[in-house]
C-alpha cells in the first residue's frame, strides 16, 4: 500500500516535470516562429534574462506573441480542469465543457453583450461568459433531467442539441444586428488579439479556480469513486459539487472569452492524465493543467504555420486531433455507456 | 377503438393541409409587391396580369415548391432517425450530413476558385455526395462485425464527425475570396439559395419516391421501436431494415440540404410535435410529420424573407428562433 503511494507519486511528479520542461520549450519555440523568425536564443534572452534587442523584435515578442502564448497556456489550464472536474463530479468519462453546452452559452451570452452594451469592459464579458456557461449548463441539465448516473449519451446528445440551438441564437442575433463578423470568430476558437490588460483579468481568475480546484481535489477524488462513500465519510457532497461547479463555469467563461468555443481539449486531456497518473485528483489536476497548457501551445503553433500566412484556427486544429479521440471512446463503447 | 383513431388520423391530417394551404396563400401573397390570394387563384389558373405571373412563377413559386419538399424531407428524415435509434433528440444533423455537405461545398469552392453562382447545379450534387458520405462513414465506424451496429455508437459517433466536419470546413473557409466566404457562411446558416425551377426539379425525385417508401415501412418501424429483442423476435430483420431506413433518412436529408443550406432543428421538432398529435403509431404521424415539416419550413422562409430588409434573414436562423418556445416546452415537460 504504501509503496503504491509512492509509486503513484514518482509517477504524477514525473509527470509534471516532463511536461513543464515540454511546456517552457514550446513556449519558447512558439515565440519564435512566425511571420518574422525571430532565433530561440534571441526570445530566450529577451524573455528570461532581460536582454534588450532590437526595438523592433522586442516589441513583437513583448506586445504581440508573449501575451499571446499566456493566454493559450491559461485557456489551455482552465478547460483541461475543467474537463476533469467535470468529469469527477459527473462520473461521466465523456463530459466536458465543450460538449456540455457551457462554451455555447458564455458564446450566447457574449454575442449579446456585443449587441446591446458593445461598450462593456473586460470584467464585464467575463461577468457575461459566467452566467452564459451556466444558463448553458442548466438547459443541458433540466433538458437531458439528469440524474446522479444518467447515461453518458443522453447527456452528450443534450449538449450536442443545446450546443447548436445557443449557436443558432447567437449567430441570428449577429446577423439582426450586423455584427456577425466580429463575432464569428467565437464559433470555432482562436486566440488573437490578446493584450497585457486582458492577461491581467484572466490569469487571476484561472489561477483562483485552479487553486480552488486543489483544496477540494481530495474530496472530488471520493466523490469520483463513490458518492454514498463520500456522503459516509462525511462530505457534504452537494457543497463540494456546488463549489466545484462554480469554479467550472469560471473556466469555461473565462476561456471562452479569451478565446471562443474550444471543444475537447477537456476531453482528451483528463484522460491521459487519468491514464498515466490514476484517479488521485490531487495529481489529476495539476498534470491536466500543465498538459492541457501544453496541447493549446502546439495546437496554436500548428494553427500558425500550417497555412501561412493564414491563420488557421486553434479550434479546428484542436477537433482534429480531438474527434478521433472522442470516437475511439465511444466505440470501446460498453465501458463508457 | 382503431376506428376512432382512424378518424382522428384523417382529420389531423385535413386540419395540417389545412395550415400549409394557408401558410402557402400568405407566403405567396407577401413580398416587395404582395398579392391579394383571389389574385394568386386566377394567376395559377391562366388568368392574372403579366406583372402578376412573373412574380408568381418565376420568383415565388419555385422557391415556395423548394422550401416544402425540403421541409417534408427533412421531417421525415428526422422522424426516421428518432425511430431507429429509439432517441427522441435524433435529427438528421447527428448523422454528420450537416457538416460533411458543408466540409464538400467549402471544399469545391477552394478548388474551383469561382464565383458560387457560376456552378449552382452541381452544387447540390457535391453536397449530397458529401452529406451521403459521412453518414456512410458514421455507420461504419459504428458498426461490428457479428453484432450489427449500435444506435447509441452511431449517435455519439455522428457527434464526432459532425465537429470534425466543422473543423475541417473552418480551416478551408479561412482560405476563401471575400465573397465566396459570405456564401458559405449564409449557405452555414440556412440561406435557402436554390430557388429557381431546377432545383424543384432536382428535389422533387427524392421526395416522391423515399417518402412513400418510408411510408410503406411504417410497420416495421413500429417493431424497430420496441426493444431489440422483442424485434427479432417478432422476425424483423432488424439489422437490414436500421440499414435501409438510415439511407433513407440520410438520401432525403443530404438532398433537402443540398438545396437550402443547413436547416438544423426542423428534423428535431415536426416529428415531436406529430408524435405528440397523432400518437406513436408511424402510419399515423409520420404523413403528418411531413405536413408539419413544410408547414414550419415555409412559415420560417416567409418571416425571413420579409423581417428584415433587404436580404432577410437566413431561413435557418428564424427555424431556430420560432424554436425556442419549444425548447422551454420541452423543459417543463422535464
Amino acid at each position: 500500500m504504501v509503496s503504491m503511494e509512492t509509486n503513484k507519486r514518482a509517477r504524477g511528479l514525473v509527470v509534471l516535470l516532463i511536461s513543464s520542461v515540454l511546456l517552457l520549450l514550446s513556449f519558447v519555440f512558439s515565440i519564435s516562429v512566425g511571420a518574422a523568425n525571430i532565433d530561440f536564443t534571441t526570445v530566450w534572452k529577451t524573455i528570461f534574462q532581460f536582454g534588450s534587442p532590437s526595438d523592433e523584435v522586442r516589441s513583437i515578442i513583448m506586445e504581440v506573441r508573449l501575451p499571446r502564448q499566456i493566454a493559450a497556456i491559461l485557456v489551455g489550464a482552465a478547460l483541461a480542469v475543467g474537463g476533469a472536474i467535470m468529469q469527477g463530479i459527473t462520473r461521466n468519462p465523456l463530459a466536458e465543457p465543450g460538449l456540455l453546452g457551457l462554451n455555447a452559452g458564455a458564446g450566447f451570452a457574449l454575442a449579446l453583450i456585443f449587441t446591446f452594451i458593445p461598450a462593456v469592459g473586460y470584467l464585464g464579458k467575463m461577468g457575461a461568459a459566467f452566467v452564459g456557461a451556466a444558463f448553458g449548463a442548466i438547459l443541458v441539465y433540466r433538458l437531458g433531467s439528469v440524474r446522479v448516473n444518467a447515461s453518458p449519451v443522453r447527456l452528450i446528445l443534450t449538449g450536442a442539441i443545446v450546443h447548436f440551438f445557443l449557436l443558432a441564437l447567437a449567430e441570428g442575433t449577429a446577423i439582426l444586428f450586423r455584427i456577425s463578423q466580429d463575432i464569428s470568430f467565437w464559433y470555432i476558437g482562436r486566440i488573437t488579439g490578446v493584450n497585457w490588460v486582458q492577461i491581467e483579468y484572466i490569469a487571476p481568475v484561472v489561477l483562483l479556480g485552479i487553486f480552488i480546484a486543489l483544496i477540494y481535489s481530495r474530496h472530488l477524488t471520493i466523490l469520483s469513486l463513490n458518492e454514498e462513500v463520500a456522503k459516509g465519510l462525511g462530505q457534504d457532497t452537494t457543497v463540494t459539487k456546488i463549489i466545484l461547479m462554480g469554479v467550472v463555469l469560471m473556466l469555461a467563461g473565462v476561456s471562452v472569452a479569451v478565446a471562443g468555443m474550444i471543444t475537447f481539449v477537456g476531453l482528451v486531456i483528463p484522460h491521459m492524465v487519468r491514464y498515466l497518473v490514476g484517479v488521485d485528483y490531487r495529481w489529476v489536476i495539476p498534470c491536466s493543467a500543465f498538459l492541457g497548457s501544453l496541447f493549446m501551445i502546439i495546437a496554436d503553433t500548428i494553427g500558425r504555420i500550417i497555412s501561412a500566412p493564414y491563420e488557421t484556427p486553434v479550434g479546428a486544429i484542436i477537433s482534429l486531433i480531438g474527434v478521433p479521440y472522442f470516437i475511439f471512446l465511444a466505440r470501446r463503447g460498453s465501458k463508457t455507456t | 377503438m382503431s376506428e376512432r383513431w382512424q378518424g382522428k388520423r384523417w382529420w389531423l391530417l385535413g386540419c395540417g393541409m389545412f395550415l400549409l394551404i394557408l401558410i402557402f396563400f400568405i407566403s405567396v401573397g407577401t413580398g416587395n409587391a404582395s398579392i391579394s390570394p383571389i389574385q394568386v387563384i386566377r394567376t395559377l389558373f391562366g388568368n392574372g396580369s403579366a406583372a402578376d405571373q412573373f412574380i408568381l412563377y418565376d420568383l415565388r413559386l419555385p422557391r415556395i415548391l423548394v422550401v416544402i419538399l425540403a421541409g417534408a424531407s427533412l421531417a421525415i428524415s428526422g422522424g426516421i432517425l428518432q425511430s431507429i435509434t429509439r432517441n427522441p433528440l435524433a435529427d438528421p444533423g447527428i448523422l454528420g450530413i450537416n457538416s460533411g455537405a458543408a466540409l464538400m461545398v467549402v471544399l469545391i469552392l477552394v478548388v474551383s476558385n469561382t464565383q458560387p453562382l457560376a456552378f449552382a447545379y452541381y452544387l447540390p450534387i457535391v453536397a449530397l455526395i458529401g452529406g451521403l458520405g459521412s453518414a456512410f462513414l458514421i455507420y461504419l465506424l459504428a458498426v461490428k462485425a457479428g453484432e450489427g451496429v449500435s444506435p447509441l455508437k452511431m449517435v455519439l459517433i455522428g457527434i464526432g464527425i459532425a465537429s470534425a466536419g466543422s473543423g475541417g470546413s473552418y480551416i478551408f473557409a479561412s482560405t476563401l475570396h471575400r465573397n465566396q466566404y459570405d456564401f458559405f457562411a449564409k449557405w452555414m446558416a440556412g440561406n435557402i439559395w436554390g430557388d429557381d425551377w431546377p432545383f424543384v426539379w432536382a428535389l422533387l425525385p427524392w421526395v416522391l419516391i423515399l417518402i412513400p417508401a418510408t411510408l410503406w415501412r411504417a410497420n416495421k418501424m413500429n417493431i424497430l421501436q420496441l426493444h431489440e429483442q422483442v424485434s427479432i423476435g417478432l422476425g424483423l430483420a432488424v439489422e437490414r431494415e436500421r440499414r435501409i431506413l438510415t439511407l433513407f433518412a440520410a438520401a432525403l436529408a443530404s438532398a433537402a440540404i443540398s438545396v437550402t443550406g443547413v436547416i438544423s432543428f426542423l428534423g428535431l421538432i415536426a416529428p415531436h410535435i406529430a408524435r405528440r398529435l397523432a400518437g406513436p403509431r408511424h402510419q399515423s404521424f409520420l404523413p403528418l410529420t411531413a405536413i408539419l415539416g413544410s408547414s414550419i419550413l415555409l412559415l420560417a422562409d416567409t418571416i425571413g424573407r420579409v423581417a428584415v430588409e433587404p436580404d432577410g434573414i437566413p431561413t435557418g436562423i428564424v427555424l431556430a428562433l420560432i424554436g425556442a418556445p419549444y425548447f422551454m416546452y420541452l423543459l417543463r415537460k422535464n
